[in-house]
């Protein structure tokens, strides 16, 4: 039997605020535990939460982000559980009334093997505002867990999507569409070390042309994008092994392991929950108005869809070109401070697909920590254009430049690769050239191209590489038919 | 200066003694501490005295007097009720959950107390997290009636009422969530006010039902009310409910007159269940108002008798949250021996309630749970609106609306502990104002037969209209200026009524 | 909806509130009692009301995103519970607090 797997996303987003979600405390990570714990994080007796203006301002971003329905009134619900890194044995969160409704992202699946790139468009069911839990630690005293509420209440905007993603390759490509979203509209710093932002992946299959939906898993809490393609990949091995063996699946909540690259069920959730769900006596009504989503999105940046399609129209990018250069927002930007510059915009998108990305990923760093400037690189590509270096020359001051040796001028100067550009001085390489290499002009008059091409050579040869090629090329062609 | 007359005094004569000099703030403060001693252990009104802190309070408040720098509590002893936490007392909430509790924080309350320069005198007994009518649910033990020591001071701030009614202090905070500052106002004779939900804030005040929690004063009269009202109202950030008006002044209508006052009488409040002898009181105190000029009108509140069924379907709901915090993990009680976390939470939790709380969070969580949040949670939410709803139509017909506070005098302790549906109709005039969110006060009345031929006092209740407070405070203010009823003390040497 | 015992049960469990067999009884009478009293609102027709969860009808208030609250770790933790099983220390340790192990 051909079976069909069946993805759904929730995705937990720690929103880039200063304090907490409910409570001024700070949300520092890597604090040392409980100093940032305060009264409320603890919920102390007595103490009451007051949301944070900031927090909301994210939800409504993202909202407007993926075209959504932002709900003019939503409401905090307490869901009612006890944990021990749940300080009030209730999550505050958002249940019935969520303040981002549908939406939609759309994501491109890149090639692999013989299946074609392409592009599809995901569903958001919902986005809601709700804290995060403290952390148990482990170790620290034999036989028992320490509990840290320096996390309780860090503001997070928790994104679902609808079942409709078919591979872990599409799984990830939203993951990856939504990391790079978040980050591009600021409400987020997308550090999934820290667990800024982090997966729960619903997992089922069914024999495919199958309409009804199989059982599903959830793997909870995945970090990195290797990790949720290795966790996807086992799980639905696991599930179509387990209903081809005749077996059931159980609807469980389960945990990978990177180290073994396996699932397994948690312990902590066999048990069927019931969280009696009811608004939030302590919080009011969340309100909000046209005239505040009017007020956000003015201050919205550019979003990437609505870039990649400038960069298309006004720069005319490729679509693969233009996708590529914003896939974040530092990216773009870059790109467009180096046409700003006066740079060609698709000698500047080659050049930054190519030497700049190359570079950037050899060293693990992202645009931003570039050690070019967009005006070096401008400059650069500026003097390629106006014949002042070659393209392989412009290679070697590159890597100068990242080197840290100088500008772009200084560069070419010192280690002379400014290119041959005077006519008169090539016009005397080409004549001994061709005083050289008869045989080679006798075949080209013969009717052979390749010829042209071996006497170019020996032309860049004689100049020690440094005539302009095009020049070369131009006074070549007109001697020849002379 | 006689010290037993001291105590009697209202709050604007103790003010003038304070500020006049004429009485230091630590010889007031030691009145009110010896007067504790003596009668205390007996009446149990107080479960946390600090004479130090107390002490170093008045002390402060004596430079602020000699410096000029007064409001009108400034050096005035004050009872806190235990459901206030205030930075380095014991805040127990009346529970053996929170008997090791030392508050790390203030309540808004008791920062405005000190704001004000009041000393904070000690922390009142109450009802095991404010859950109960008559105070038997405390952890540390009865509260004793000083009208009749065999009776109980209603609750769950019976031990602010009974602290003010035995002048054990010179006004006292209460917490009102079904009527727990009325009744037992109403049973201990002394003048309370539950405001509108908002006007006070929550924060730091032990949750019991966040949507239904007020604190207020409770007081010898209606003039010390609006002075304690004039120091814990007002706006505070930190509680999302509290409510945003401008600053207000409980005093400026005391002395208007009620001629031409639109008082409703709701037949609900007038049928089956209230003690005949309670009704006559409340007869004998409208026509009081009569005299005094007030219009009397017949209204209806149609949907009171639901107010029970749906208060103790929302109250317990929130309350089985709000106490989900207390699982022996960062504070308060965690079983001695235990196997694991489940062992442990169901312990601790197990022995750190007593039994009225935990048949509340188990209702609660019944209520709650899958399948029934809409036949009881919902159900009940939407029924509270019928409620309210029959309040905005009864005050377009009346300024004022009267009747009981309770049902009855001061019942024995013991009485009714093991039927909780007899205690909880001890609540049935309270409750559907707090569902409704209005301003309530019980005002002394007189007093009436018990079946033992005790007389005991009754409470007139008086229900305002949203933000009405300082209305309602005139118009009980002008019945305290013909009668004399608020000025009546127990003598708690022979506690016997006054028959 | 008469409660029975399993129901009783449950819900100790989910509020976890140990319970002895002795006490489910008797506490199925209680609450038995209490539910008598709420099933009254059962014959109300509620169609169509909007249900009321607060008694102003008002908006939520939102705070500036600035840093008010300062460390004020080992002042709360003088609260720590007795860590318990033989111990009277306070069940915390280097700033944690101490649980038995919590298995995921």
């Amino acid at each position: 039997m051909e079976w069909e797997v069946v993805i759904g996303l929730e995705t937990h987003t720690q929103l880039q605020t200063n304090t907490k979600i409910f409570s001024g405390a700070a949300i520092k990570y890597g604090a040392e535990p409980n100093t940032q714990a305060c009264e409320v994080s603890l919920a102390l007796p007595g103490v009451l939460p007051v949301l944070n203006k900031q927090a909301v301002h994210c939800a409504i971003k993202f909202g407007l982000a993926i075209n959504a329905e932002i709900a003019p009134r939503s409401v905090f619900a307490r869901k009612n559980y006890f944990y021990p890194d749940l300080p009030k044995g209730y999550q505050i969160s958002q249940f019935e009334l969520p303040v981002v409704g549908k939406g939609a992202v759309t994501i491109q699946v890149p090639a692999q093997g013989k299946n074609a790139a392409y592009e599809k468009v995901i569903n958001i069911t919902r986005a809601h505002l709700e804290e995060d839990a403290g952390k148990s630690v482990h170790g620290a005293v034999e036989d028992m867990s320490g509990i840290d509420l320096n996390r309780a209440g860090t503001p997070l905007l928790e994104i679902v999507t609808e079942p409709d993603m078919r591979s872990a390759a599409e799984a990830v490509a939203y993951a990856k569409k939504l990391h790079e979203l978040v980050q591009w509209i600021d409400i987020c710093d997308g550090n999934m070390q820290e667990g800024s932002f982090r997966c729960d992946v619903n997992v089922s299959v069914r024999p495919k042309g199958t309409e009804k939906l199989g059982t599903r898993r959830e793997i909870k809490n995945l970090n990195s994008f290797k990790f949720m393609t290795q966790a996807i990949e086992y799980e639905t091995r696991w599930q179509i092994e387990t209903l081809e063996d005749g077996g059931k699946i159980q609807q469980a909540t389960v945990l990978f392991n990177p180290d073994t690259g396996e699932t397994r069920a948690m312990r902590s959730k066999e048990e069927a929950n019931d969280y009696r769900y009811f608004p939030d006596p302590d919080l009011l009504p969340l309100i909000i108005t046209e005239a505040d989503k009017a007020r956000i999105g003015a201050d919205m940046p550019e979003l990437p869809a609505a870039m990649k399609a400038r960069l298309e129209a006004q720069y005319g990018l490729s679509s693969y070109d233009a996708s590529s250069l914003t896939t974040s927002k530092d990216l773009a930007d870059y790109f467009v401070a180096i046409v700003d510059a006066g740079a060609d915009a698709k000698q500047a998108a080659n050049w930054m697909m190519g030497s700049v990305s190359a570079k950037l990923n050899s060293e693990d760093k992202n645009i931003k920590a570039c050690s070019i400037s967009a005006q070096q690189l401008a400059q650069l590509l500026t003097r390629i254009a106006d014949g002042t270096i070659s393209n392989n020359a412009a290679k070697q001051v590159f890597e100068a430049m990242w080197a840290g040796e100088g500008d772009v001028d200084s560069i070419i100067a010192a280690k002379g690769l400014k290119q041959e550009s005077d006519t008169g001085a090539i016009e005397a390489i080409i004549d001994e050239v061709l005083a050289a290499n008869g045989a080679m002009v006798e075949e080209f008059k013969a009717g052979k191209e390749k010829a042209f091409n071996a006497l170019v050579g020996q032309a860049m040869k004689a100049s020690k590489g440094k005539a302009n090629p095009a020049q070369v090329n131009e006074i070549l062609k007109k001697k020849l038919s002379a | 200066m006689n010290q037993i007359d001291l105590t009697h005094f209202s709050l604007r004569q103790i003010a003038e003694l304070l500020q006049s000099k004429k009485i230091s703030s630590v010889e007031l403060t030691q009145t009110f501490l010896a007067r504790i001693k003596q009668y205390n252990p007996n009446i149990n009104a107080y479960i946390a005295l600090d004479e130090d802190k107390t002490l170093a309070q008045a002390q402060a408040a004596d430079a602020r007097i000699a410096a000029g720098n007064v409001t009108p509590l400034t050096g005035i002893p004050i009872a806190q009720k235990d459901i206030f936490c205030a930075k380095g007392w014991p805040t127990t909430c009346g529970s053996k959950m929170l008997a090791e509790f030392i508050a790390p924080y203030d309540a808004h309350v008791i920062s405005q107390f000190d704001s004000a320069g009041a000393v904070n005198l000690g922390k009142t007994n109450m009802d095991e997290f404010a859950m109960g009518s008559s105070n038997e649910t405390s952890y540390f033990g009865g509260v004793k009636n000083p009208w009749s020591y065999d009776r109980v001071p209603g609750g769950s701030s019976g031990g602010s009422a009974a602290a003010v009614a035995a002048r054990l202090c010179a006004a006292a905070t209460g917490t009102d969530t079904g009527g727990s500052i009325r009744q037992p106002a109403s049973l201990c004779g002394l003048t309370g006010l539950k405001p509108t939900y908002g006007v006070v804030s929550r924060y730091g005040m032990i949750a019991f039902a966040s949507s239904l929690d007020q604190a207020g004063p409770m007081a010898k009269s209606a003039e010390d009310c609006a002075l304690m009202m004039n120091v814990m109202a007002g706006f505070d950030e930190r509680d999302s409910t509290s409510l945003d008006r401008a600053k207000e002044d409980y005093c400026k209508d005391l002395h208007q007159p009620l001629r031409g006052l639109k008082i409703g009488l709701p037949k609900e409040f007038f049928a089956q269940g209230l003690d005949a002898n309670v009704g006559k009181v409340i007869e004998a105190a409208i026509s009081q108002y009569k005299k005094l000029g007030a219009d009397i009108i017949e209204i209806s509140l149609p949907n009171t008798g639901l107010s029970i069924p749906v208060y103790y379907v929302l109250a317990p709901a929130e309350a089985s949250s709000n106490l989900s915090r207390y699982d022996g993990v960062r504070y308060g009680h965690r079983s001695a021996e235990y196997s694991d976390l489940m062992d442990m939470y169901c312990k601790s939790r197990a022995e750190g309630f007593g039994a009225e709380v935990k048949r509340r969070i188990l209702i609660g969580t019944y209520v709650l749970s899958a399948g029934y949040y809409d036949a009881y949670y919902l159900k009940a939410q939407q029924i509270r609106r019928l409620i309210a709803q029959d309040f905005v139509e009864a005050f377009k017909q009346c300024d004022v609306i009267m009747g009981p506070a309770a049902p009855s005098t001061a019942f024995k302790a013991g009485e009714k502990v093991d039927d909780p549906v007899a205690m909880y109709l001890q609540d049935i005039y309270t409750i559907s104002t707090n569902l409704a969110g209005l301003p309530g006060m019980s005002v002394p009345a007189g007093f009436a037969q018990s079946d033992d031929g005790k007389s005991l006092p009754v409470g007139l209740q008086i229900i305002g209209n949203y933000f009405d407070e300082a209305r309602m405070l005139g118009v009980a203010h002008q019945y305290q200026q013909v009668t004399d009823w608020h000025k009546q003390a127990p003598n708690l040497d022979m506690p016997e009524g006054i028959a | 909806m008469a409660l029975s015992i399993e129901d009783i049960k449950k819900v100790a469990h989910l509020a976890r509130i140990a319970i002895s067999d002795a006490d489910t009884s008797a506490t199925l009478t209680k609450l038995t009692g209490i539910l008598g009293l709420i099933e009254q609102m059962q014959a109300v027709d509620t169609t169509g009301i909007v249900p009321m969860s607060h008694s102003q009808n008002l908006s939520q208030r939102l705070r500036n995103d600035v840093v008010t609250k300062t460390n004020l770790r080992d002042e709360f933790q003088k609260n720590a519970p007795k860590l318990g099983n033989g111990s009277t220390e306070p069940a915390v340790a280097d700033g944690l607090y101490l649980v038995p192990k919590v298995i995921e």
